[in-house]
């Protein structure tokens, strides 16, 4: 009798499954490589150029088509005229040709020597061009009746126009000034310290917040589910509408939070809420630990619901007083979720840009990483500078993640 | 510190203060007449009424006493609540009663326990817990409520009455309809009807795109072995934490160059994208927490994978299909910044887009509020009704910011 022996290998039934994983897998794995994947190696290739955001639209031909002269009588002279220019006032284009299909009824008189005509199709070929360059080219023509029964104006059809020009995105010109404009100078350390600052305390602010919420809603009374859906209110409101509440809420002139203190005595003169070093940095971070506190709240509650209730019990009889039983039975219960709280927090808070960009827009002293990938792509058109500070964040976001992910084993099912 | 006395002072006072406070704000918001908490005369108060309490704390007329004390000392202008000069006497009568009475009937509360010796651990941690207790109500209400109710109440008066007094969000409800004048100048004039059916149905396709690309992704990350599971599952993690603000450049060269810019399906490709791994997050961790018997079942009845998914999988995970989508419903309507970056024609904006677009010095600002309250209220709305499933979605993995 044959020895038997337990399976080796993959079997086909694992094969199967395999497969079926991945064909479900692919649809998502297509997307995410499209839209993250993508856009992540772009951004890599970005910061090495020096792409301003003016570059953003190539070079082209731009070509306009008239006929002039008598062209309404039967064997009258009139003028087919091509202007064509150079969109671009920097950029040379090279190789300039342009085709197009000349009406039917009209009879060259004299062809541009740059061009040739079989049948009723015309070709230029006009070379190179300077940056700004513009040309004209003029074909006289007799005109027929047929030109005249057929009504078609010279434009209707479209010429084609070709012409290569050198691309900043996609040439082999590569530069380390992105990284050295940013490093250089000590706005670079200011930003730096700005984002540890919102981050750090924003994170800590967001979970302290949130764990004093949760105590309080840790016990069922009539009324407990309202309240925790209206505490969690701040996240779940759009962002645009409660940045711009809080901006109307503590604006310097015309806010109630300032008519509020003046007339409570705190303060003689309105105070500046978002506009001022270095208050405007606290309301930012204050404003995120409001909008993001129901998180963690949200997060703790769950975990203390799920803590047994025998422990406390015991400690009762035992004689451990409210605070004691928080302090050695609760928060090390807890330390797990606000560990893995506190990463996530700090990664996304390290991450965020809205909030701030609609509070302040980066002023006075609030202007993080993010808000200066911004600043510098958009309000002073360097891509390239900002595809820089993209990059650096995304540096922080791969150090921060390898934390996590060793941290994210321990916690499982967050 | 845990002699009954000291304690009951020192909780009265910080009590008086923090309710003198709070009784002063909402009556300002209320009437927009002048009221200012006195701290020393809170202090005062406090101290002394928490005293007395202890002594007889259960009897009704000690209470009765305590309260018309404060009443008249109120009054009389030495109480912890002040008003301006142009305070009407009902307000102030109103503010003063208020405070008395809601002071005694929770100070009593607080200090139930209390007695005037030595206390044990218990009996003041138990003061002191129930005092942060009455103070966490109030305190996490207001922080949470007063935003809102401006959002509110600005939407619904003119520049020139909230320039003239920013605390009197009283409203003139003589004038009927014409509260809403901002709003529906919104909607005749700014287009905001575009907006709301944009974003509408931008998130209703996102909804429906993130859930065809990840149930099945979700499904077989957690049902389904193959090699490279677990660094699949790790990365979905990874990639839902990349920040937008990175892919936000790329993507706007990108769809610059293509012309997707401006353009309403650019929108809807790229907001699936941001959502999907959170849904297969959220979803896996479901689908993981699902008995796989019954699956195996049908398997052995004849079904094929997909079958089972279909006929058994997704209608025993209905729930949580509905936190899910809701969450990314969320997600997609209160999107901002690709909407801000992507998009340039007012025809073609989102309500957020559309709001921001109104942030300029000549739309007067309750125009602003308005706006605000409309991109807020069917967000609320649909939270409020569905909330059960909201926070099981929210806590079931994700912590998207």
């Amino acid at each position: 009798m044959a020895q038997s022996h337990p399976p080796v290998g993959t079997g086909p039934l694992a094969r199967r499954e395999a497969r079926l994983a991945w064909g479900l897998l692919l649809p998502t794995i297509t997307a995410v490589a499209l839209v993250v994947l993508l856009p992540l190696l772009a951004i890599f290739w970005i910061s090495f150029k020096p792409v301003k955001l003016a570059d953003l639209r190539p070079p082209e031909v731009v070509l306009r088509e008239d006929i002039r002269g008598d062209k309404d009588v039967a064997g009258g002279e009139a003028t087919l005229r091509y202007r064509l220019r150079n969109s671009s006032q920097e950029q040379p284009i090279n190789g300039v040709t342009f085709a197009d299909v000349m009406p039917d009824g009209l009879k060259v008189i004299e062809l541009d020597e740059r061009c040739t005509l079989s049948g009723r199709a015309l070709t230029c070929d006009l070379g190179d061009w300077e940056p700004g360059a513009r040309e004209q080219i003029k074909i006289p023509v007799t005109v027929d009746q047929v030109f005249i029964d057929n009504a078609i104006r010279p434009q209707d059809s479209a010429a084609i126009t070709t012409g290569q020009a050198s691309n900043i995105l996609t040439n082999s010109t590569f530069t380390l000034d992105n990284f050295a404009r940013i490093f250089s100078g000590e706005e670079f350390f200011e930003v730096l310290w700005i984002t540890l600052f919102y981050t750090v305390f924003g994170t800590i602010g967001a979970l302290v917040v949130g764990l004093f919420a949760a105590l309080l809603l840790n016990k069922s009374f009539r009324g407990q589910g309202i309240l925790r859906g209206l505490y969690l209110f701040p996240y779940v409101a759009p962002v645009i509408a409660v940045a711009f509440a809080w901006l109307i809420l503590f604006d310097p002139f015309s806010g109630s939070a300032n008519a509020l203190l003046v007339q409570m005595g705190v303060t003689q003169e309105s105070i500046n809420f978002f506009g001022e070093r270095p208050l405007a940095l606290i309301m930012v971070t204050v404003f995120e630990i409001w909008r993001y506190f129901p998180l963690s709240f949200l997060f703790i509650l769950a975990r203390m619901q799920s803590i047994d209730s025998d422990m406390y019990e015991a400690a009762d009889i035992d004689g451990a007083s409210p605070f004691q039983q928080f302090w050695y039975l609760s928060v090390p219960q807890l330390l797990g979720i606000l560990s893995v709280l506190f990463l996530l927090r700090f990664i996304w808070t390290f991450n965020k840009f809205d909030d701030i960009f609609l509070l302040t827009g980066g002023n006075a002293g609030t202007r993080t990483l993010t808000v200066n990938v911004y600043e510098q792509a958009f309000a002073i058109s360097n891509i390239g500078a900002g595809a820089a500070v993209a990059v650096v964040i995304f540096a922080c976001l791969l150090t921060f993640s390898i934390f996590f992910l060793k941290y994210i084993s321990r916690e499982e099912g967050l | 510190m845990r002699r009954g006395y000291l304690t009951a002072a020192v909780l009265g006072a910080l009590w008086m203060v923090v309710l003198s406070v709070t009784v002063a704000v909402t009556m300002s918001f209320a009437t927009g007449d002048a009221f200012r908490p006195s701290l020393s005369f809170s202090l005062l108060w406090g101290g002394l009424v928490g005293m007395a309490l202890i002594h007889k704390n259960r009897v009704r007329t000690m209470q009765i006493l305590m309260a018309s004390w404060l009443l008249t000392s109120g009054l009389y202008g030495w109480g912890a609540l002040q008003f301006g000069e142009d305070t009407t006497p009902a307000a102030s009568t109103i503010g003063t009663l208020t405070l008395a009475a809601i002071f005694v009937v929770s100070l009593t509360k607080i200090l139930e326990e209390i007695a005037p010796g030595q206390l044990t651990r218990h009996e003041f941690e138990h003061a002191v817990i129930r005092f942060l207790t009455g103070f966490g109500y109030i305190f996490f209400t207001a922080i949470v409520l007063i935003p809102f109710y401006v959002m509110l109440m600005t939407s619904l008066k003119n520049q020139a009455e909230l320039m003239q007094n920013p605390l009197d969000f009283s409203v003139d409800l003589s004038k009927g309809t014409d509260l809403l004048r901002s709003y529906e100048e919104l909607f005749t004039q700014f287009n905001f009807d575009t907006y709301l059916m944009n974003s509408f149905f931008i998130s209703v396709l996102t909804v429906f795109i993130t859930l065809a690309f990840a149930i099945p992704g979700a499904y077989a990350v957690a049902r389904l072995r193959f090699r490279g599971q677990a660094a699949f599952s790790r990365s979905i993690l990874l990639i839902y934490m990349v920040p937008m603000i990175v892919l936000a450049l790329p993507i706007y060269i990108a769809f610059s160059m293509t012309g997707l810019r401006n353009s309403f399906w650019g929108i809807v490709m790229i907001y699936p994208v941001t959502t999907i791994p959170v849904a297969l997050y959220m979803l896996q961790g479901y689908f993981r927490g699902l008995p796989s018997e019954i699956e195996e079942a049908g398997l052995m009845d004849g079904l094929s994978r997909l079958a089972v998914i279909w006929k058994i999988t997704l209608p025993l995970s209905l729930p949580a299909l509905a936190s899910v989508s809701l969450y990314v419903f969320m997600i997609a309507w209160n999107e901002f910044l690709l909407a801000f970056m992507l998009l340039d024609d007012p025809s073609k904006f989102t309500l957020t887009r559309g709001i921001a677009s109104l942030n300029s010095s000549e739309i007067p600002r309750q125009h602003l509020m308005a706006g605000s309250v409309i991109a807020t209220v069917p967000i609320m709305a649909l939270f409020l009704g569905l909330e059960r499933f909201m926070t099981k979605g929210l806590t079931a993995g994700s912590v998207k910011g």
